[in-house]
């Protein structure tokens, strides 16, 4: 089983993350920084304390789920299985090429680690709910699933659909996680497709909804880990809306809708690296 | 040849253009406005613009309302969205009532490059092709999207044309006039017919040059409409070579190749190799490095045109 990191090393976890993120990218050429970043400190915590897995074990009946409902932001995924043990680093270098096992969007065919196949948005957390379905009728009562959707992703109706579902048949094995920064890609979320109170939409579907700040290990390391008791305290689904800047890490990236789907240049890669203190040790 | 623009430039700016001329012009995006370049629209009209979000259904759903309502209903998105998951929307709502929504998604084919598989819409030929009244084009360059479009305005009824992200030699001249349901004879030849349609029309005439080379007379049609479909043309062409290769940057399975295999095995047998994606998912690279990958090169045309012919008796 992968071991439980400290905070500090879950922290370092997630800079060593964004590290390989905007290495992979600017080497690849094209794919999207601004959620990957977003969601480095949410998917470190996850990998590097929340979830049990083992890399060793790919197909351990009792491991957690992680389903990257926001698949374009593939990085933040590949550089957390590669740093924990899943694949080589070299690997990352191979980003969105011709035979890459590291295909733009997750491909669990091709990727160790990589649970589901995901690119088309709205989709993961009906996926979610069938694993979570799966899972109680082979009575794998200890994994949980836990989804990570976009903001502007629950602008997808199947997203609701999905939402109806889960209190409906009692998937408290189901933790949805909303990477809520603010932007998509036309711009803002409140002026594409305003989406109101995220928390309030989820607890009008019968969720529980807790908010933290998605950038605070603590933090997410308390509502992340602490998800799956209270959702069978409460007997329902839990969700948590994590507040996070997009871009996080890189001075020049953080609350652009710009920097979804572009990549930096050459001077951009030394600047972003150089601000995340990044050795070298990726490339 | 030197020229090279993507179909999809042709899109925002052809909507302007027809609104200025004072067609009744709306437009429904799914959050991709910069990529589809329908920004260009929302700027010029941006109270005749309409961004659903991330929600292609609904953007179909819409578009049909506005259109019930009178206007000529133009939508965004990728084309593997726009088709696929709103395909119960095109079908049930668009195509069954003969709605005015032209549906002119980007981002079609393989060339989409480094997003991968799940962006490489090779079936949306396919599932369009299929619905009653729906109108099917698929422009080969810049100049022939914006004719195509403007086709789509001003005739009622559904439509899809195809539209690309990346660039394409620009082969049409100036003032190009769109005709519905016409396959364009680009070059003459006696010996093999390769009919191509979008990004394959530039290699179906290289191609046809190396085919030159060896002394080999390839007729090269651009099916530009794939529905309706020119069976004349086909017809005509293929009686006169007794061989055909059709090229598509799409599955061979429903599209182009299909069509012709349709018009043919009615009217002409001849034998028929048909170029396109052979029913596989894409998969993440460079446009060009995966146009060799799927057998989609001038060299691959060539070699389908020398296997039609020695299968001719
Ligand atoms: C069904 C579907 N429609 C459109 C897209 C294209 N797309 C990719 S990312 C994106 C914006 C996502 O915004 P958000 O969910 O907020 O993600 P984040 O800000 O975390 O990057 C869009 C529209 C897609 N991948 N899938
Ligand atoms: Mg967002």
């Amino acid at each position: 089983m992968g071991q439980i990191l400290t905070s500090d090393e879950t922290r370092e976890l997630a800079r060593q993350m964004r590290c390989d993120i905007i290495s992979m990218l600017a080497e690849a050429g094209s794919g999207h920084p601004g959620g990957s970043l977003s969601a480095a400190d949410i998917v470190a915590t996850l990998y590097g304390v929340v979830m049990k897995h083992d890399p060793e074990r790919t197909d351990w009946p009792e491991r957690d789920r992680f389903v990257l409902s926001k698949g374009h932001a593939a990085p933040v995924l590949y550089a957390a299985l590669a740093e924990t043990g899943y694949f080589e680093r070299e690997h990352l270098g191979t980003l969105r090429k011709l035979g890459s096992i590291l295909q733009g969007h997750p491909d669990m065919k091709k990727t160790p680690g990589v649970e589901v196949s995901t690119g088309s948005l709205g989709q993961g957390l009906a996926i979610s709910n069938g694993l979570g379905l799966a899972l109680k009728i082979d009575g794998e009562t200890a994994p949980t699933v836990f989804c990570l959707l976009g903001d502007g992703e629950l602008q997808e109706g199947e997203v609701w659909e999905a939402a109806m579902f889960a209190p409906h048949h009692g998937l408290t094995n189901v933790v949805a996680i909303v990477d809520n920064n603010g932007l998509q890609i036309d711009g803002a979320c409140t002026e594409v497709m305003c989406l109101g109170e995220i928390a309030l939409k989820f607890q009008a579907f019968g969720w529980v909804a807790v908010q933290c700040d998605g950038h605070d290990i603590d933090a997410l390391a308390a509502a992340l880990g602490g998800a799956r008791k209270r959702a069978e305290a409460e007997g329902r689904p839990v969700v948590v809306v994590c507040s996070t800047v997009k871009g996080k890490g890189v001075s020049f990236m953080e609350g652009l809708a710009d920097w979804h789907g572009k990549t930096p240049n050459a001077e951009q890669t030394a600047v972003a690296l150089a601000e995340l203190g990044c050795d070298g040790k990726e490339s | 040849m030197s020229d090279k623009r993507a179909t999809r430039e042709a899109f925002g700016a052809t909507l302007v253009e027809l609104a200025n001329e004072g067609i009744d012009v709306v437009v429904v995006e799914a959050d991709l406005s910069k990529s589809t370049t329908t920004a260009t629209f929302e700027k010029a009209y941006p109270t005749r613009f309409f961004n659903a979000g991330i929600a292609e259904q609904n953007m179909i759903g819409t578009a049909a309302g506005l259109a019930v309502g009178g206007k000529v209903a133009f939508t965004g998105s990728f084309a593997v969205f726009a088709t696929g998951r709103a395909y119960d929307q095109v079908r049930n709502t668009v195509c069954y009532a003969g709605l005015n929504v032209k549906l002119c998604p980007t981002h079609s084919g393989i060339t989409v490059g480094p997003d991968g598989g799940s962006h490489q819409m090779v079936e949306d030929i396919a599932l369009m092709r299929v619905l009653p009244g729906m109108r099917v084009l698929v422009p080969a360059d810049a100049r022939a999207a914006a004719a195509a479009i403007r086709v789509a305005a001003t005739t009622p009824g559904p439509f899809y044309v195809r539209l690309g992200r990346a660039a394409v030699p620009v082969i049409y001249d100036e003032g190009f006039t769109f005709e519905l349901g016409r396959a364009y004879v680009l070059r003459e030849g006696t010996d093999v017919t390769i009919a191509s349609c979008g990004v394959m029309v530039e290699r179906a005439l290289a191609a046809a040059a190396l085919l030159a080379a060896e002394g080999v007379s390839a007729e090269v049609l651009d099916v530009a409409t794939i529905k309706p479909i020119d069976v004349a043309t086909i017809v005509a062409s293929v009686t006169k070579t007794g061989a055909i290769v059709t090229a598509e940057e799409h599955s061979i399975i429903g599209g182009l190749g299909s069509a012709v295999a349709e018009v043919i095995g009615e009217n002409v047998p001849a034998p028929l190799r048909r170029v396109g994606v052979k029913d596989v998912f894409g998969t993440s690279g460079d446009p060009e490095e995966l146009m060799v990958h799927y057998g989609l090169t001038a060299t691959d045309i060539a070699s389908a045109a020398r296997e039609a012919m020695a299968a001719r008796r």
